[in-house]
């Protein structure tokens, strides 16, 4: 119940974040204007529109969820109204936990809101609407919830400029882990194989989560691998919350 | 309630990590049902103390417990209430709405909540800002609201960290009140303040640190040593004659229209006065003994190398 408490304490405070509203209305307008720019070529139109569609939900999403995640627990300390949360009997780590929560809280209804845009647009163009469209929403879902769980990781020792700094990183290598081990095994210098085969085992491989090209061009997706993104997003994000759990409970508040 | 055994904070600051010792080796015990006023100097150490003893940093060395259990037992805080120096809160909520989440997170029950919130409103002069958001609240407005939130559990044990700062006089006579209040019902206060006529007020012992070291400690009486520092007589219809009979037990006079105000250091020496004022046909008027007062006593302590 605490911890259903700091969660809906956290989304009002986040749904007063004028970023959220900018990135939401930016959002909406490119979904908009794709369908708008899809009406100058033939027969690819709905592509088009899915193709943008589905990638400005994802990386609005992302952005949404920097934004907001960096400032998650370092403005609780910074601001110290984390002093009297805690003198409450509450554990550092229920805190914790009800902070990520009442993020994704937001990042739902978020979600929902661009993917309703997304599928009125489609639907407006006379397509019918496939179920894998959702399946690849539910997997941007999930790269929300790492991105989530990696700001908040930096936010519990860092300031906001280099925790968003770090989670965009994050957020980019992530999506080129592949590309790197390609290349490092293709390296000829020892360090660079080993570097490589670091940065692909220890970062997250984001494009788990990719199937946005499966919908455009309709093939099917297995649900195995769905499955599979899913589990692995929630693992990679428990264990990068136990992580933030353990920083946050050794941390003095200054 | 509160016991502490060689308290020690080793703060790091900069690059360089030079150390900064906040407090060091501090012994203290407060009891049941007293109210305890914790003193000195800007940066000798208080809060740093008390965010020890809430858990919100964690001490270099040496332990500390609260109502018997050691620091980090989160139970404990059901009978705690604590209020931080210059609070702070979620300036989106209102009054109202940041004390129902308070009691969410305090668990009481659904059906209390309400009438115990106005209760408490209306206790530390917040009736009728119930709907205000928190960011509307003036300074004095946010440390009554922070005083609520400490109460709102009925805690056997309240900290305050410097509760009467960016009060006016009467907001500090108000929480004086509370303060008393929470004494008649057998609760425990600690907490920090500058603001010493309120401590004489109030407290029944104090504890005087300077410099993250615990100076002095004890009964406001005991520590003021029940000593007197002079005496004040006021008297009228003396010659000046017998004013110069008086004048080598006499620290100093002061004439004030038709009176004069003596200063007298010695009981003998006043005794005498008092004689030679009568036997002159004199009037006494008053003979008040001027106890050093606290703030004397905390200049003395907190000068000392
Ligand atoms: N986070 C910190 N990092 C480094 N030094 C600190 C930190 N917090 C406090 N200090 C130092 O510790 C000492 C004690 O500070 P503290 O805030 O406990 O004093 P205080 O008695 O509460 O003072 P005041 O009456 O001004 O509130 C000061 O020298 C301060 O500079
Ligand atoms: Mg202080």
């Amino acid at each position: 119940m605490k911890i259903v408490a700091i969660a809906l304490n956290t989304f009002k405070e986040c749904i007063r974040d004028r970023i959220l509203y900018n990135l939401l209305i930016f959002a909406v307008l490119i979904i908009g204007l794709s369908a708008v720019l899809s009406t100058l070529t033939f027969g690819e139109q709905v592509r088009i529109i899915i193709n943008i569609g589905l990638a400005a939900i994802n990386i609005f999403g992302v952005m949404m969820a920097i934004f907001l995640g960096i400032g998650l627990v370092y403005k609780e300390i910074d601001r110290r109204t984390i002093y009297t949360i805690l003198s409450k009997p509450i554990k550092r780590y229920e805190f914790l936990i009800g902070k990520f929560f009442g993020l994704l809280i937001t990042l739902v209804l978020n979600l929902a809101v661009m993917t309703a845009g997304l599928v009125g647009v489609v639907y407006l163009t006379g397509w019918v609407i496939n179920v894998l469209l959702f399946k690849a929403v539910f997997l941007i879902f999930m790269e929300f919830v790492l991105i989530t769980s990696i700001a908040m990781l930096f936010s519990c020792f860092s300031t906001p400029t280099l925790s968003a700094i770090f989670t965009l990183s994050f957020y980019v290598i992530g999506h080129l882990t592949e590309d790197i081990k390609f290349f490092g095994s293709k390296a000829d210098s020892l360090f660079a194989k080993k570097l490589s085969s670091l940065i692909y085992y220890a970062l997250p491989n984001l494009e788990n989560f990719n199937i946005k090209g499966f919908v455009v061009y309709g093939s099917g997706v297995d649900n195995s691998f769905i499955l599979f993104s899913t589990l692995y997003g929630i693992l990679y994000s428990a264990m990068l919350i136990v992580i933030s759990i353990l920083i946050f409970q050794k941390r003095d508040f200054k | 309630m509160i016991k502490t055994k060689s308290l020690t904070k080793v703060f790091k600051v900069g690059f360089r990590g030079r150390k900064v010792t906040a407090l060091e080796g501090l012994d203290l015990e407060v009891k049941k049902g007293e109210i305890f006023g914790f003193l000195g100097p800007n940066g000798a150490g208080k809060t740093t103390t008390i965010k020890i003893l809430m858990g919100l940093i964690y001490p270099t060395r040496g332990d500390a417990w609260i109502m018997g259990s050691p620091l980090g037992d989160v139970s404990v805080k059901r009978r705690l209430g604590f209020l931080p120096e210059n609070p702070y809160f979620y300036d989106y909520l209102k009054g109202e709405e940041f004390l129902h989440f308070y009691a969410q997170l305090i668990k009481m029950p659904k059906r209390d909540r309400k009438a115990k919130i106005k209760d408490i409103l209306s206790l530390v002069g917040l009736k009728g800002a119930g709907d205000l958001q928190l960011r509307r609240y003036s300074k004095g407005m946010t440390q009554r609201i922070g005083i609520a939130q400490a109460l709102l559990s009925d805690p056997e044990l309240v900290i305050f960290d410097e509760p009467m700062s960016g009060l006016d006089p009467v907001g500090r006579k108000e929480v004086r009140d509370v303060i008393l209040k929470l004494r008649d019902e057998g609760k425990t206060v600690f907490f920090s303040t500058h603001i010493l006529p309120d401590v004489e007020m109030v407290c029944d012992r104090v504890g005087i640190l300077v410099k993250g070291r615990l100076r002095s400690v004890g009964n406001i009486e005991e520590l003021l040593g029940g000593h007197i520092k002079s005496i004040e007589i006021t008297a009228r219809g003396i010659s000046e004659s017998v004013l110069k009979e008086m004048e080598p037990l006499v620290e100093r006079v002061i004439k004030r229209d038709e009176s004069l105000l003596l200063s007298v250091e010695k009981e003998e020496d006043a005794e005498k006065v008092v004689d030679i004022i009568q036997s002159s046909g004199g009037r006494l008027y008053s003979l008040i003994p001027q106890r050093p007062s606290l703030e004397e006593y905390f200049m003395k302590e907190a000068g000392k190398r």
